[in-house]
């Protein structure tokens, strides 16, 4: 019993206390439970924004890989420039803001000290240009063409450059050995895109915003293995920036090398002969026109029959890929991309599309023998071929009587291929025609492959087109609106607008006669026709023509092997196919080529050719010209530039003349072969990874005086 | 030996007596409240060692040594503790006697800080420059003086056996005595502070006994008081944005928002076991501002995690429980009001600092009682644990 009296304790005071007590508690435990919500059942979220706050990834670029050629001779690789970076970080620490030591910089430089501060400030919305727009803690390019004495003053006085340096960095270059460009063949690297920075960002090859892309041919079909993977160095920084340790970081992977299956010597020979051929072509005068021959663009394409490899590809106009090097100025890329110049990015080979004329009759042929007739039925291969009151002339009106198929290949007659086509058309019901049509014509030339790309390995190939019915028929549909609204037709072209409007989505007996020589709406690029050349050539099998031969991983230990692949078989029995391969050897004998192969070593080294000259509406010809030997495959074309044979006739018998180490009177001389036979082996690789090249220096030498000359004579011609 | 020069009859009964007063049965040391002690030196040392990582780093404030602040930290501790014997020593009861002198010192240092004597932190004129890296924050003591003051009024006439509870005329004077120094803080403007003195008298009255109108109606003018406040724009544009991020943290990530964001971000982090002692990124990064002194529990959450978090609550807890129950088990109401304001106090202060950082509580300028970095304040708390002490020891013992 308490005797003490109970002041101060009212129950009020009691109550009151016991209240202060319960709510302080149940502060306590919102405390709790919100730690415990944000630590507990939220805690994975803000750890990932705590990680996030703190990291910067310094992206290190992955050296791209080479371009090599069959003999290891590199047409693309990377030069070492002496680069003078900036780091930001460093510059910031200093009092102010790093001002000094770029005005320094700068006088080593031999820069003006404002374009040396504007190009290390970072972009913004109001920044114009130059600015840096990569990442902050990305060190800064401020030149790549210092000198190494430049480099060494700053690597001697470091102290006097806080956060500059000067490092070789590999710079892509295209060496163009032997004087070849292979420009459209390579390609080019342009700086990557915003978006695909933002596609990139998160997988394990992010992209530097400075980061070059293979845009076309080469680089970019096999820009992945080339571009290798790009380190990633991530440093933990403060609230200021300040490193303040290395987390984990992954070493750049250079990019693996591409062996191709081109011989550098034999391009540089094609550039040259194409560019010639083009060039003697426009001294020609045309007798359709009367002007000279524009002779706008060309291409040549040099296969090993046998595999589909690509020996060569040369398109003109063509450039110097090196304009790419370092950023492409505006007046250049208008150049490349202008009208002006006709377009020189265009790869002809594989993006140039023409009627192909009478090389087109070996598929006539084909379809000829598939129709029933046989190798040795004879046609009258007379001056002309009557069509419904319709005269369709052979050419230049020659008459060689009654021949048998292979005898119209090696002629080139016209009115043999009229006859059979004309008589097909009427069999599959003319202007009514059969629900199941054979079409052998048409049918032959999609078995041939064409109006469907060849697959080669590099982008933007085109298909080309094959006139047939359904494309007559989508053709009319998209055309038919226009070609109707003509009332009362005056002109030529009016004329065929209002037949085409009556009758143009209808397979006209005119029009099968006309395809069957090549001419009309048939477009083919010379990728596809050099693919069925040589598969003439090679027994029958259509190969994908390939650039690719083998990708190198950079220590040299990995060779993937890239093995030819094929998309069918031509449509030909083994001995039809030799009954061809025997008519157009005829054709470099004593047929239409015969001229531009004269003294040839045919015993040794058989020849076979075919002439294409198509007539094109507006234009003046395109010259084509097939040709193969056993081992290699040569399709030239030039637009503008004249008859088959008479324009493309010389250039290809000296790329054959090149290959062989033939003499201009017919001699073999091993020595100068330049490659007899295809490269089969891949270019031997060192112990240390490194892929020998075997430069060809006596070729090298040959080609150089040969220069000296030809530019000297071109002095003695302007004196 | 033998020639030792005292003998030892003079002094050694004396100094045992001493000694066994202190440490007998029913002695001072037996009756302190060891397990309030416990927790509240507890809640220091974790307090050290969160100080010590969140300045470790810092150069630019810890003149190159690593431990300066841990130094300094361990030393406001030791002189806490030495402020809490002193106190202990003296006796609420016996200051019942110097609070007049102590409250006008202590309005009398606040006035101060509105002179050019006072130095502007944060926005916030709260300090008194002392030279040598010190100052004080005279806020802190008013907290303890206003306590005292309106204990020694509201008490008076009930502890005398004159009246059950404090008459209409006592609670006027006590709420003009806690009145004056709200203002002069008001103008610094603290409004942390103020907001803590708020709830410090709420507690006070209630504890008094007073009566339930005054309760209430002190309630509706507080409320209607921060209406006005905000109607009128007497805060500062710094105040209002606080409200702002606390009301919307995502509105300017960059700006206001920043340190709740940065503050939750950290905690948020830590997870359940924290990322260990000097492992936070977000402490060694800096991200978080003023984190060894307001923010000093998001270096708790990140590198100690929801267990170290929850055992600084829990420590709290223990602290608060202890305080509640001497609270309860005096039979003065002098004491009962003195325990009941401190309660209020370390309860309040302790919700708005930790509320803060987790985002459920407006950013406001105060310290993690115990834990935090700061002299004054934690001279102030460790008083406070004293006048707890005292309260527990003086309690008149049934026979």
């Amino acid at each position: 019993m308490s005797n003490i009296p109970e002041t101060g304790r009212t129950p009020r005071v009691t109550i009151r206390l016991v209240a202060i007590q319960i709510l302080v508690f149940s502060l306590l435990l919102t405390l709790g439970g919100r730690l415990w919500y944000l630590q507990v059942r939220n805690g994975a979220e803000y750890q990932e924004e705590a990680a996030g706050n703190h990291v910067q990834q310094v992206v290190q670029p992955a050296v791209r890989g080479s371009i090599l050629d069959a003999r290891g001779v590199p047409i693309a690789d990377n030069e070492t420039r002496l680069v003078v970076t900036a780091n930001r970080t460093e510059l910031m620490k200093q009092p102010d803001d790093g001002a000094v030591v770029l005005e320094r910089l700068a006088e080593v430089l031999r820069m003006k000290p404002d374009e040396v501060k504007m190009r290390v400030r970072l972009c913004d919305a109001e920044t114009p240009q130059p600015c840096w727009n990569g990442s902050p803690y990305q060190p800064i390019p401020v030149t790549d063409e210092a000198s190494a004495q430049q480099a060494m003053q700053i690597r001697e006085r470091a102290e006097d450059f806080p956060g500059i340096s000067a490092e070789p960095t590999a710079v892509r270059r295209y060496p163009a050995p032997y004087g070849s460009h292979t420009s459209q063949v390579l390609g080019y690297l342009s700086p990557v895109t915003d978006e695909e920075i933002e596609e990139a960002k998160d997988s394990d090859s992010p992209f530097l915003s400075s980061d070059q892309i293979g845009r076309s041919g080469l680089e970019r079909s096999y820009n992945k293995a080339l571009r290798g993977d790009a380190g990633v160095d991530r440093y933990e920084v403060d609230k200021l920036g300040r490193v303040m340790g290395r987390t984990q970081s992954e070493q750049a992977e250079p990019g693996s090398s591409l062996v191709t299956s081109m011989d550098s010597r034999v391009q540089a020979v094609a550039e040259k002969e194409l560019k010639k051929a083009m060039e003697e072509a426009r001294k020609q005068n045309d007798r359709n026109t009367g002007r000279n021959y524009e002779a706008d663009a060309g291409a040549v394409v040099v296969l090993e029959s046998k595999t589909g490899r690509v020996v060569s590809m040369a398109s003109n106009p063509e450039y110097d890929p090196n304009d790419w090097v370092g950023g492409i100025d505006a007046k250049d890329y208008q150049r490349l991309t202008g009208k002006e110049s006709n377009y020189p990015l265009i790869n002809r080979a594989i993006q140039g599309q023409a009627a192909p004329g009478s090389i087109f009759k070996v598929i006539s042929t084909a379809a000829s023998l598939k129709a029933g007739h046989s190798f040795n039925d004879r046609f009258d291969c007379s001056s002309s071929y009557n069509i419904g009151g319709q005269v369709f002339k052979n050419f230049e009106s020659e008459s060689h009587g009654a021949i048998n198929l292979g005898r119209a290949l090696e002629v080139s007659c016209d009115t043999v291929f009229y006859r059979i086509a004309h008589e097909q058309w009427k069999k599959d019901g003319g202007m009514t025609p059969n629900k199941k049509a054979n079409d052998w014509f048409y049918e032959m030339a999609h078995e041939f492959g064409l109006g469907k790309e060849t697959g080669i390995d590099v982008p933007n190939e085109v298909p080309g087109r094959v006139p047939d019915r359904q494309w007559k028929k989508d053709y009319w549909k998209a055309n038919k609106d226009s070609w109707c609204k003509i009332k009362d037709p005056k002109t030529y072209a009016d004329k065929i607008a209002k037949e085409n409007c009556v009758s143009g989505m209808k397979m006209r007996a005119g029009d099968s006669v006309n395809y069957s020589i090549g001419q009309g709406d048939t477009l083919v690029t010379p990728i596809q026709m050099a693919t069925i050349y040589a598969a003439i050539s090679n027994g029958g099998t259509l190969y994908d023509p390939s650039l690719g031969k083998a990708v190198v991983n950079p220590e040299g230990t990995e060779v993937e092997e890239i093995k030819p692949k094929s998309h069918g078989k031509l449509p030909v029995s083994k001995a039809e196919l030799k009954e061809i391969d025997k008519a157009l050897a005829g054709v470099a004998t004593r047929g239409t080529a015969a001229w531009r192969f004269e003294g040839w070593p045919q015993k040794k080294i058989p020849m076979h050719a075919k002439t294409g000259t198509a007539e094109v509406a507006g234009k003046q010809t395109t010259s084509w010209f097939a040709t193969y030997t056993e081992d290699y495959t040569v399709v030239m074309t030039i637009s503008q530039g004249g008859t088959g044979s008479g324009a493309s006739g010389p250039a290809v018998r000296n790329i054959y003349n090149a290959l062989y180490g033939v003499d201009a009177k017919g001699k073999q001389n091993p020595a100068n072969a330049l490659l007899p036979e295809p490269e089969k082996a891949l270019p031997k690789i060192d112990r240390d990874g490194q892929i020998q090249a075997r430069k060809d220096e006596k070729f090298a030498a040959r080609e150089k005086k040969r220069a000296a000359e030809a530019s000297g004579k071109a002095e003695e011609t302007v004196e | 030996m033998s020639t030792h020069s005292y003998p030892l009859g003079r002094y050694g009964p004396q100094n045992a007596s001493t000694w066994h007063r202190l440490t007998a049965r029913g002695s001072v040391a037996w009756r302190l409240d060891w397990l309030l002690l416990l927790a509240a030196a507890g809640l220091s040392a974790v307090g050290a060692l969160l100080v010590w990582s969140a300045t470790r780093n810092r150069t630019e404030i810890n003149q190159g040594d690593p431990q300066y602040f841990l130094l300094r930290h361990a030393l406001f501790f030791f002189i806490g503790i030495a402020l809490m014997g002193v106190t202990i020593w003296v006796g609420h009861r016996r200051l019942r006697g110097a609070v007049p002198v102590l409250y006008g010192i202590s309005v009398l240092l606040a006035l101060l800080v509105l002179t050019p004597l006072g130095a502007t932190i944060n926005g916030q004129r709260a300090w008194i420059q002392l030279g040598a890296g010190f100052s004080i924050q005279p806020a802190e003591f008013l907290k303890i003086t206003i306590i005292l003051g309106m204990a020694m009024l509201l008490a008076a006439r009930v502890d005398a056996g004159d009246r059950d509870h404090p008459d209409h005329r006592t609670v006027v004077q006590a709420l003009a005595l806690a009145a004056v120094p709200v203002l002069v803080i008001m103008l610094m403007p603290d409004l942390g502070s103020v907001m803590v003195l708020v709830v410090v008298v709420l507690g006070v009255l209630l504890a008094s006994g007073a009566s339930n109108r005054w309760i209430v109606g002190l309630v509706a003018a507080g409320a209607s008081g921060a209406v006005a406040v905000w109607m009128l724009g007497i805060l500062d544009e710094y105040q209002i944005n606080r409200f702002a991020a606390f009301a919307n943290p995502a509105l300017d990530p960059a700006g206001v928002g920043y340190n709740t964001n940065q503050a939750r971000i950290a905690i948020g982090s830590g997870g359940l076991g924290g990322k260990g002692l000097f492992e936070g990124t977000q402490t060694t990064g800096q991200f978080v501002p003023e984190q060894q002194t307001d923010f000093i529990f998001t270096v708790a959450g990140e590198e100690l995690g929801f267990i170290g978090g929850g055992l600084i609550i829990l420590l709290m807890g223990v602290v608060l429980w202890r305080a509640c129950a001497i609270a309860r088990e005096t039979t003065e109401l002098y004491g009962t009001i003195v325990a009941a304001g401190v309660i209020a106090w370390l309860a309040f202060q302790t919700f708005e600092n930790i509320g803060m950082t987790l985002g459920i509580m407006p950013v406001a300028g105060l310290p993690l009682p115990f834990v935090s970095y700061g002299g004054t304040s934690m001279f102030a708390v460790w008083i406070a644990v004293g006048l707890l002490q005292s309260i527990k020891v003086q309690r008149p013992v049934s026979a």
